[in-house]
């Protein structure tokens, strides 16, 4: 019965979309989620599947280390893998991504809305392919907990203001209140890279080739130390694990025990529902410095993989997912930065009445605009987990005081060059 | 060290109390506090909001703000405990919070509107369950299914491992032969070998295999576990070779032998490896995820760790999905606690 | 003196019968034919190879194949997973861990990182077995004595084992975050937040002894079964003589524990350097790479970061697997001539 009825309906669906699909595809897909992300996808997906039904398309829910960034890789490259799959390691997977570009309806409208996007998910080379879009643009910037400025009398420091600046106002808060954290970053060479390029790091040489350690990169590298050991920085957060692991302060932050938080976007609907409005956390531009004002740019994509069997189906789930009206729902309810210039354009209407929610994705969406150039090569180049890794793992030993920052400067650069010797073998 | 000594090794049996039984009681007691009390510390912060789990000090029963509908309001507000400066204490629900000013009204007294500093108000609180944990990933995840797959990985993957083990420990216990040296040290040197170091050629050979994506995948590889084959076979040496001997003048093949005689003399540790390799598949949480791409094939550990995100862990679900995991260990262990510890005492491997 | 809480062989037996043999008796007697014909056709002599069979064909397909594929991996360099796609590129990989001025000195290598990973597994190894050992014992003679409840107790200490490690880590690291409970404990009596992850030897501390928490109750186990075959005339001639009772533990207890003991030490050595998903979700190997041990530099070199590096992974674990067979072999010299296993 239940057959039948299955059965009836493809039939249906045969007349109606002539000649696309003979039978019921089952197409997969690998998610992560950090929220409530997971949750509208499904929604969105049981509206496709209604509206499609030759297309059956599962998800698969996966915890983010385990699931994406240890078991996705290696099943990619067995041939093992899904349809399509949510990636954070942008370029570093090109190789296994499909070319939709042959399948879809209109190509024009994805280079006019994701352009600037698409190359971060392209293979070194290739200037055409169209292989997904971003189901979430993060952005890098600081939260203040401003109750705790007002409380402490302190101003936030104005437009301009420099990192040294605000690590001066974070403390004086600090001391008045005797908050245990006047500052703290996720502990990430991505979150760093956006303050070192404020200080005027360039992290490429003129020909494109990696050349991370310079001046700007030493002038925060040094504040960095610095600010472990005269306390505006806690070592729970850089000094606690080792390796790249990724440690951040959201608890810490949401408990009044930080001052400021250099953290990214992503944050904004986790804050709503654990901070609230128990106090005011306020998103405040990227503090300024010879380089600039600038964060990183980054992000989730949803890519289509080239291992599938059904192109032209993978292609048509990610031409609904990725279409105008679609994509304005999910971001709104996901609360994520779009990654959709038209939608950045008109604005979205997100799903929120917390102001301090809505006031932060605007000074993210505003201060996306005003990233230097350096962050949104490095974003693209497709071994920069090579060099965040590096980064991070290095100057953690410098804090902890396992070696001295020159050290420190050299094995990053030592194995940055022996990581892409091992890749590009 | 010398009076620990004493009180240890002094003859059982003496009446009255001894200052030993005290000491022995406090290490005991002291035993229960360190060993459950870190596992109840989890079961009540799995019943916390997710802002509750986030507060210093940490609450010790589950509690949340308590709410009151005041005329005039649409939406119930919370209500706090309010300090003034003269040290009068009220209750007051708050409207809104202006920096460090918040907006309170008088739940008896709508009309006026009182601000309060922020640092003189404290939330009044009540205890609360907040089952949302444990029901919202449930119903987002087919709970079901992961335990059913849980279950056959589980028991399968058991009985297996349970039948080749001791086919290899009787193998290795009765025999002399030539030989014999070589694979007990091959056995014994695999003990070595974690899985997590030759994690990327195990799976080389699954997929070889075509067993990704399958429960045979996770079953397999670990079916031969050299830490069953060394308990067993240091049990099965007790065992009288007389027995052995009887039983082959009595013409019984050597399979006859094998588990009419020797599996049934092995019971304490057949039930012992039993019991581990019940805890390690049931537990088993990387390998499995690498083979197991697809979420029909989830197991339950599998399954419920996609509460991990990328940038944020969001611990409410993660601390009520390992109490969910760990329940189903907590009840076998109810039933057949006293049969487990005496099952192990029993191998005693001498 | 007969122990309440001990089941009878005859009613344990019965009992395990019960749930194990069922299944078990079906598959037997289906096996019954075939191995009868094994017999005929290779005698007695063969028998203990027929035996062997099926456990070595798993051990074959699931370990040494994985293996050889290991060392394999360890001779060539790249990005890709099937072996014909990697080129070969010879003892390089080797050269690349092994590259120290000093190695005693591990920021005169290249990669400081494998050789930090050897030592700090060292040091636990070493605290962790010693420590494991002597609290196993202390509790297995607390265990040993005339106290009530004593099933209960024994339990209680073995409850630990049935966690995964996973949960085990989870745990602990609720329990002793700044804000954690322990935290909020040392608070209430007036002491100082201590940040236990942030300082190398409380990092290790707690490594260890969550270890100890997690692991104790098995070997505990193992211990009391050991004291519970001492035979107790022994003591009562002892107490008879007079001999003082530290005598009577070393010179009548320890010795006769010692096959247990043994084994304890041999398979807590081997699950020692084996450790890696308790400290690694309690820790994540830090501060700096202070209990970031040998297996985890592994599983990060090879799997978790997001640059896999499979080649340098295999020949790090190609290392570990030399150290290990030596320490091995070791140990059974050692257990053969003290008459152990």
């Amino acid at each position: 019965m239940k057959l039948f009825g299955k059965v009836a309906v493809s039939a249906l669906a045969l007349g109606l979309v002539a000649g696309t699909a003979s039978a019921q595809t089952t197409l997969r897909m690998t998610w992560y989620s950090d929220g409530n992300e997971g949750e509208v996808l499904r929604d969105l997906l049981d509206r496709f599947e209604e509206a499609n039904p030759d297309i059956d398309v599962i998800v698969d829910n996966v915890a983010y280390q385990a699931g994406i960034i240890e078991g996705l890789p290696v099943q990619l490259a067995a041939g093992e893998g899904p349809d399509m799959a949510r990636v954070t390691d942008l370029g570093g997977l090109a190789q296994y991504y499909l070319d939709m570009t042959p399948y879809l309806q209109d190509p024009i409208y994805w280079e006019d809305n994701f352009g600037p996007f698409l190359p971060w998910l392209r293979a070194p080379g290739d200037e055409l392919a169209i292989n997904g879009f971003m189901t979430q643009l993060s952005v890098t910037g600081p939260f203040v907990n401003k109750t705790l400025f007002e409380q402490a009398g302190v101003d936030l420091p104005g437009e301009g203001a420099t990192w040294d600046d605000w690590a001066a106002a974070a403390n004086e808060v600090a001391s008045a209140l005797e908050v245990p954290i006047p500052l703290a970053m996720d502990r990430s060479g991505h979150r760093f890279s956006g303050p070192a390029i404020s200080m005027g790091a360039q992290y490429f040489d003129a020909d494109g080739n990696p050349a991370v350690i310079d001046d700007g990169f030493r002038a925060m590298a040094e504040r960095i130390v610095q600010w472990h050991q005269d306390g505006t920085m806690p070592l729970e957060l850089w000094g606690s694990v080792s390796g790249s692991t990724y440690v951040g302060a959201n608890e810490d932050f949401a408990n009044a025990q930080v001052v400021m938080y250099m953290t990214g976007s992503w944050q904004i609907s986790q804050f709503s529902d654990t901070i609230g409005d128990a106090f005011d956390w306020w998103a405040v531009p990227n503090p300024c410095g010879p380089g600039g004002c600038t964060g990183m740019p980054g992000g989730a994509a949803l890519v289509a993989l080239a291992d599938t069997e059904h192109p032209e189906e993978v292609t048509r789930v990610m031409e609904y997912l990725a279409s105008e009206e679609v994509l304005a729902e999910f971001y709104g309810r996901t609360l994520f930065v779009p990654g959709h210039l038209g939608l950045s354009r008109t604005g979205v209407e997100f799903d929120t009445d917390n102001p301090l929610a809505q006031h932060a994705l605007e000074t993210f969406s505003i201060g996306v605009a005003t990233f230097s150039p350096v962050s949104f090569q490095l974003q693209g180049y497709p071994f920069n987990r090579v060099m965040f890794n590096a980064i991070i793992s290095r100057l953690g030993q410098a804090i902890v005081g396992e070696m001295s920052l020159d050290e420190a400067y050299q094995r990053i650069e030592q194995d940055i060059e022996q990581q892409i010797a091992e890749r590009t073998r | 060290m010398a009076s620990v000594v004493r009180f240890l090794t002094r003859r059982r049996g003496g009446s009255g109390w001894h200052w030993t039984d005290m000491a022995a009681y406090a290490y005991l007691g002291l035993g229960v506090l360190l060993m459950f009390g870190p596992v109840a510390w989890l079961v009540l912060s799995s019943f916390k909001t997710q802002a509750a789990l986030l507060e210093f000090p940490p609450t010790f029963l589950p509690l949340s703000q308590v709410e009151v509908t005041v005329e005039g309001y649409d939406e119930p507000l919370p209500l706090f405990s309010v300090t003034d400066e003269d040290g009068t204490v009220r209750e007051l629900a708050q409207i809104r919070r202006v920096g460090i000013i918040a907006q309170m009204v008088d739940p008896a007294d709508p009309e006026t509107r009182i601000e309060v500093p922020i640092a003189q108000r404290e939330p009044v609180r009540e205890f609360a369950l907040a089952t949302e944990n444990y029901t919202k990933p449930l119903e987002q995840f087919d709970f079901l299914r992961y335990l059913r797959n849980s279950v056959i990985v589980t028991t399968v993957a058991t009985a297996i491992t349970l039948i080749i083990n001791s086919m290899a420990a009787y193998g290795l216990s009765i025999y002399e032969f030539k030989g014999r040296t070589v694979a007990l040290g091959f056995v014994i040197s695999t003990l070595m070998i974690p899985i997590t170091v030759i994690l990327v050629p195990t799976y080389l050979v699954v997929t070889e295999l075509g067993m990704v994506n399958s429960l045979w995948g996770v079953i397999l590889p670990g079916a031969a576990t050299p830490t069953g084959v060394f308990l067993l076979r240091q049990y099965m040496l007790t065992i009288p070779r007389e027995l052995i001997e009887a039983a082959r003048m009595d013409k019984a093949s050597e399979w006859q032998i094998y588990w009419r005689i020797v599996m049934p003399l092995s019971l304490p540790a057949l039930a012992v490896l039993a019991i581990f390799s019940v805890m390690w598949r049931w537990n088993e949480f990387l390998w499995p995820l690498v083979v197991l791409a697809r979420s029909e094939v989830y197991t339950l550990q599998v399954g419920l760790n996609a509460f991990q995100g990328e940038l944020q862990v969001q611990w409410h679900f993660v601390l009520a999905m390992t109490v969910v995991t760990l329940l189903p260990v907590v009840v076998v262990f109810a039933f057949l606690q006293r049969f487990i510890t005496t099952g192990i005492a029993n191998t005693g491997m001498k | 003196m007969v122990d309440q809480t001990l089941d009878t062989p005859a009613t344990l037996k019965s009992r395990a019968a019960e749930w194990a043999a069922l299944p078990v008796r079906g598959v037997m007697r289906l096996l019954d034919w075939p191995m009868r014909l094994a017999q005929r056709i290779v005698g007695l002599g063969g028998m203990p190879y027929v035996f062997l069979l099926p456990n070595l064909i798993f051990f074959g397909t699931f370990v040494i194949t994985p293996l050889i594929i290991n060392f394999a991996f360890s001779l060539t360099g790249g990005p890709e997973l099937f072996i014909e796609d990697r080129p070969f590129v010879g003892g390089e990989q080797y050269g690349f861990l092994f590259d120290c001025e000093n190695a005693l000195n591990v920021s005169t290598c290249r990669e400081d990182r494998f050789w930090r990973g050897i030592y700090n597994t060292g040091t636990f190894v070493f605290f962790q077995v010693s420590l494991m050992i002597l609290f196993s014992l202390i509790t297995a003679l607390v265990l040993n004595m005339k106290i009530r409840a004593r099933g209960f107790f024994r339990s209680v200490f073995f409850f630990p084992v049935l966690l995964s490690p996973v949960v085990v880590a989870l745990i602990w690291k609720w329990i002793l975050l700044r804000d954690g409970l322990l935290n909020a404990f040392l608070t209430s009596i007036g002491l100082e937040k201590i940040l236990f992850f942030v300082d190398p030897t409380w990092a290790m501390f707690w490594a260890v002894f969550v270890s100890i928490w997690a692991h104790m109750g098995f070997y505990t186990l193992i211990i009391l079964a050991g004291l519970q075959a001492i035979p107790q005339d022994l003591y009562e001639a002892a107490q008879m003589d007079g001999t003082p009772r530290m005598r009577v533990f070393w010179r009548i207890t320890l010795p006769l524990l010692w096959p247990n003991l043994l084994v304890v030490l041999v398979l807590s050595l081997i699950k020692g350097v084996q450790t890696f998903d308790e400290v690694y979700v309690l820790t994540g190997g830090g501060p700096g790479t202070a209990t970031q041990f040998i297996v985890q530099y592994i599983y990060n070199t090879g799997f978790s970061n997001q640059v896999q590096n499979f080649g340098l992974a295999a020949a790090a674990s190609m290392v570990l697997g030399t150290v290990l067979l030596v320490l091995t072999v070791i140990q059974l010299v050692v257990a053969r001539r003290k008459g152990g296993i």
